[in-house]
């Protein structure tokens, strides 16, 4: 659940993920759920001229199962508040 | 696209679905559940390919497997009106390879 609640701190946030079939998308960070889904408004292609398969696509909704890594922007982690979740996550709540 | 995580927000609008074996589907979204199997009325794949144009292969009512969806996208019939299919040239997407 720590990830979960840590993506739901990103919200609002502009991310890029890449996915499994190497496809990378950025956008705003509109919600995540339990799996890890991710929705994203706003999107584009990092890589448009190579895949231009979702050049019509501004809104989309990624299944967590095939997201390899998610981006984030470079004040979107607070290690100090992580590091102390995951030593709690760690020790079983 | 306003509330929530799911796909609720997208019923009756029409979507394009990249599956993991890099196809692309084109529908109105009729129904989905928890694992993301979704019902698509009046589908169609776009077939990309670096020979020719995007082919459009009418595919009607179909089902697709959550296990097998990667992405789930809100078509803007606008931009989507504006382009231009027949001169879009590309490699077909890669498999997703867990």
């Amino acid at each position: 659940m720590l990830f979960f609640s840590y993506f739901k701190e990103l919200v609002g946030k502009e991310v890029t993920v890449e996915l499994k079939n190497d496809l990378a998308i950025r956008g705003i960070l509109h919600s995540v759920d339990q799996y890890l889904n991710i929705k994203l408004e706003n999107t584009r292609v990092v890589d448009q001229d190579k895949y231009p398969h979702m050049l019509s696509v501004r809104n989309c909704f990624i299944r967590g199962s095939v997201v390899r890594y998610v981006q984030l922007p470079p004040d979107g982690v607070d290690i100090d508040i992580l590091h102390d979740a995951t030593r709690r996550e760690a020790r079983g709540g | 696209m306003s509330d929530g995580p799911g796909l609720e927000s997208l019923v009756d609008q029409t979507i394009s679905v990249i599956t993991n074996d890099g196809r692309n589907i084109v529908g109105i979204l009729k129904g989905f559940d928890q694992a993301t199997n979704i019902i698509l009325d009046e589908s169609h794949e776009r077939v990309y390919s670096t020979k020719e144009g995007v082919q459009q292969l009418v595919l009607g009512l179909y089902i697709i497997r959550g296990d097998n969806i990667s992405v789930v996208g809100e078509l803007d019939e606008e931009l989507d009106a504006n382009l231009d299919l027949s001169k879009l040239r590309a490699h077909p997407l890669k498999p997703v390879i867990h």
